[in-house]
């Protein structure tokens, strides 16, 4: 894909932050108010310019559907958006997000959710498969349709977020009401844009979610690299490429999460140096094939997608993370103090090394618990 | 009085002896090859001729006394901003001769220098910078194509790959030693440069002068060079390097041949060059096999069948107007690497008027090219690789950030032996001892002490890029490669930004 006119004028934004994840592994529920809980023993990592949570299993009547969520400036944008999606889509359902008047949630925008199937008799140049054409439609609304953001569009899950504390979102959207069997969440402290609820986290992707806290010292180049890919950033954070780069190389490439992790925090030549051949082998030609696409710079990230959730550091872990386990459950969480503020008692306690993912997956289902 | 052409009236330097501490050990007399100084019999003490002097200062460099300052001919012509002393002193010299007028070193105009234009970010607060006496901080660079994606499979000991990638160019610095040839610069330096790559885990070129048989040891770290005059090029020769160069131009002279003056050419030039002693060595302006982009593609693919696949094929232009379109074009006919040569690019001769009025800047014509590769999807397809006045650690860093993958030093590389960019290399006099094959000068250039300063020069390089890149929150040099965001321009206008992809300081 060809760059955009002047892609060197887009912005990203620079923040800290909080992250938290828990996963149930056997799908049992978790109740909204615990990771809301836990995000607000972290309050202080944030500056209420930014607040926002995922959540997976939320829409169990509804599982078959993509769940596209939609923030629009105004009833006109939206009405623009859903012209678009009928043109792409068959709408199975469609409801406004249930919200609650919050008085630290100034000016929220128009928020709707459509559950949605791809038309099946879909135009004969969507030459890809079923997922591109939903990303497609994402990007397509994303950057041509003004004033509507898609926030969300995966199957049985859901993003919620805004500007605000995450508390104060989870108010707004009612999350208290919500069960899951995996939640992540996010406090986010730009230091340079006016919140914008498009920027806060997750940044979402089909059924991919990212929370994260850290910088991007690489976008510079992670971003035309995605560009080259098909993949246009218009969301002036660097959090939006992680998503984008775990589209491309797991979805796309067909890399395992592992693999993928390798690319985003590879370890450092003198170890390479040491592997067996065919080891060696391989972890360079990661390296060089996928080198625009490391992770530089400081981050500790929380990747969600509906086989699992991975938590990853960069390469010298410059930001904290810490994980947890209790029976089935795990925690991941920028503080020890939030894990156990909703689970005093834990198993183990952890925190993982410098660039080694934490891959957590659901147990088969029907297996035992 | 002795009658001299008018254009020596006007020469550039002036040589200042202080009498009271000469001590007339002739010294400066034996280190000018150039004869400027000489023994005065009748006096009975050393004198000199300013006249001669080309201002490289050896012999000030050289005198134990210290009694010797070359400075700049005091003797302005009337101020005149159309007519500079330069253009009235080009017209003297070719009323005396009638010929074209030749220079060496790259072009010394006046025009912009863009690297110097452009300023570099650092970490402060949101991310920490990394220091790297204490952390790791990568810089090894893999010149050569690669696939769009890694094809795998999946083991339980792990990922393996399907099939190698293509051959890859490995360089522990992004820094390479560009294309001198054996000739225009002496054998020493040829082995110095062999030497010091070796050492420092990366590449020199050999440029259009072939590959001295006793040079052949250190083939892992030579890049082959294949020019249109064919010089020393054989199955050997090809085989001998770790990747092979295709020059079709060069910086200092776009759109013409070499010429080696038969003076140059002594015993092992010609054996190694294959070419008679003494007679002029003349490199075509074209190559005469590739008059287009598909004879382009003949010829790489005639050197990948020859080098059986083993070795990347590098091509390399000089940065002119339609680079862009060009650069694809070569990526697209195969070559694994392609070369630009910016318009400061060094020369041992060129035409004064095609060094100093023809091609662009480098930066410019890597940014463009940089954008180009990736529009069309192809920029994996093959590594960039650019030359042209660099000349500090700063500069590769922007040229990297800019989109490079490596760079070329050449002039640098020859100042660290003792080059003053005289200017006078195609005399085959030079003073220090690099762009000769006189013996009693090439001598002042001891290889090892040469290895040495070259291998210094860059592992001084490297410490700065790490250095800057940790400033920065990088810990690895494919972060910074393409990484526009890490430039600020200053001073440029909206068109000069566009071109180079980046914004203002302040923005």
């Amino acid at each position: 894909m060809q760059a955009p006119r002047d892609f060197w004028h887009f912005d990203k934004d620079i923040s800290g932050c909080g992250v938290f994840g828990v996963i149930d592994r056997a799908r049992r529920l978790i109740p909204g108010s615990e990771p809301i809980a836990a995000m607000c023993t972290m309050h202080d990592r944030g500056n209420g310019l930014g607040g926002g949570f995922a959540a997976y299993g939320i829409y169990p009547d509804r599982a078959d559907w993509y769940a596209f969520h939609l923030m629009c400036d105004d009833r006109d944008a939206l009405e623009r958006a859903e012209g678009v999606i009928k043109q792409f889509h068959d709408i199975r359902h469609s409801e406004p997000i249930p919200t609650r008047k919050v008085a630290s949630v100034k000016n929220p925008p128009v928020v709707w959710r459509y559950f949605v199937t791809p038309k099946s008799n879909r135009p004969a140049w969507a030459t890809g498969d079923e997922a591109d054409y939903m990303v497609g439609t994402v990007m397509h609304i994303n950057t041509r349709v003004p004033g509507v953001f898609v926030f969300s569009s995966g199957k049985d899950m859901g993003a919620f977020k805004g500007v605000g504390f995450p508390e104060d979102i989870a108010d707004f959207f009612r999350l208290d009401e919500y069960h899951a069997h995996m939640w992540t969440g996010h406090n986010r402290f730009p230091t340079n844009t006016p919140g914008w609820w498009g920027g806060a986290h997750p940044f979402t992707l089909l059924d991919w979610a990212i929370v994260h806290n850290g910088e991007i010292s690489s976008y510079g180049i992670n971003k035309r690299y995605l560009c080259q890919h098909g993949y246009e950033c218009t969301l002036m954070t660097d959090t939006e490429v992680v998503a984008y780069l775990i589209d491309l190389l797991i979805r796309k490439h067909g890399l395992t999460k592992r693999e993928a992790s390798w690319v985003f925090a590879p370890p450092f030549w003198d170890e390479v140096d040491r592997m067996p051949e065919a080891e060696r082998e391989a972890f360079k030609a990661l390296r060089m094939v996928y080198g625009p696409a490391l992770l530089n710079g400081p981050f500790a990230i929380l990747v969600t997608d509906s086989n699992g959730m991975m938590g990853l550091n960069d390469r010298v872990k410059l930001r904290p993370l810490v994980v947890a386990e209790k029976g089935d459950r795990v925690f991941m969480s920028s503080e020890e103090s939030s894990i156990r503020e909703v689970c005093r008692d834990l198993d183990r306690v952890w925190a993982p090394k410098a660039g080694q993912p934490v891959i957590i997956d659901y147990l088969p289902q029907g297996g035992a618990a | 009085m002795h009658v001299k052409p008018i254009s020596q009236h006007f020469n550039d330097f002036v040589i200042e002896r202080e009498r009271a501490r000469c001590i007339n050990c002739e010294v400066c007399v034996r280190q000018c090859s150039y004869e400027a100084h000489f023994w005065d019999e009748a006096r009975q003490f050393v004198v000199h001729d300013s006249a001669r002097c080309v201002g490289c200062h050896r012999c000030a460099a050289m005198c134990p006394t210290s009694c010797l300052t070359i400075r700049k001919k005091p003797s302005d012509f009337r101020d005149n901003s159309l007519w500079t002393s330069t253009y009235i002193k080009h017209i003297f010299k070719q009323a005396d001769t009638g010929g074209v007028l030749l220079s060496g070193m790259g072009n010394p105009q006046p025009k912009p220098i863009y690297w110097d234009n452009m300023l570099l970010d650092a970490s402060q607060v949101t991310n920490p910078s990394i220091d790297p006496l204490r952390e790791p901080m990568e810089l090894r660079t893999f010149l050569g194509a690669k696939p769009d994606a890694v094809d795998f499979i999946h083991t339980p000991e792990g990922p393996r790959l399907k099939q190698p990638l293509p051959p890859q160019l490995q360089l522990e610095y992004p820094i390479m030693f560009a294309a001198m040839s054996f000739g225009a610069i002496n054998f020493n330096l040829h082995v110095a440069m062999a030497r010091a790559a070796t050492q420092l885990g990366i590449c020199y070129n050999t440029g259009e002068g072939g590959l001295h048989p006793d040079l052949y040891q250190y083939g892992a770290n030579t890049i082959v060079q294949v020019a249109s005059g064919r010089f020393g090029v054989h199955k050997d020769y090809l085989n001998a390097g770790a990747a092979v160069e295709i020059k079709v131009g060069q910086g200092a002279k776009p759109g013409i041949g070499g010429h080696l003056p038969g003076e140059k050419i002594d015993e092992e030039v010609s054996r190694t060059r294959m070419v008679p002693q003494g007679s002029d060595a003349i490199s075509p302006a074209p190559h005469h096999d590739i008059y287009s982009i598909e004879d382009l593609l003949q010829l790489i693919y005639a050197i990948k069948e020859s080098t059986r696949y083993r070795v990347p094929v590098a091509v390399k232009i000089a940065a002119v107007h339609n680079a862009p379109a060009i650069a694809s074009g070569i990526v697209r006919a195969g070559a694994d690497i392609v070369v630009i040569d910016g318009f400061r690019g060094g020369t041992g001769a060129a035409p004064t008027m095609i060094r100093d009025n023809v091609g662009i800047p480098i930066e410019l014509a890597l940014a463009s090219v940089d954008n180009r590769l990736r529009d069309e999807g192809i920029r994996n397809h093959a590594s960039l690789v650019v030359a042209g006045g660099v000349r500090c650690s700063a500069d590769v860093v922007k040229a990297i950030a800019l989109g490079a993958d490596a760079v070329y030093i050449g002039t640098a590389a020859l100042v660290a032996v003792g080059c003053t960019l005289c200017g006078r290399c195609y005399t085959g006099k030079c003073p220090w001892g690099i762009a000769t094959n006189a013996a009693q000068l090439k001598k002042r250039q001891n290889p090892d002490v040469a290895a040495q300063r070259m291998a210094n020069l860059v592992r001084a390089w490297g410490h700065e890029i790490q250095e800057m890149l940790g400033g920065m929150g990088l810990n690895s040099i494919e972060s910074l490669r393409g990484n526009r965001d890490k430039l600020r321009g200053v001073g440029l206008n909206e068109v000069e930004l566009n071109v180079l992809g980046i914004k203002h300081a302040g923005l």
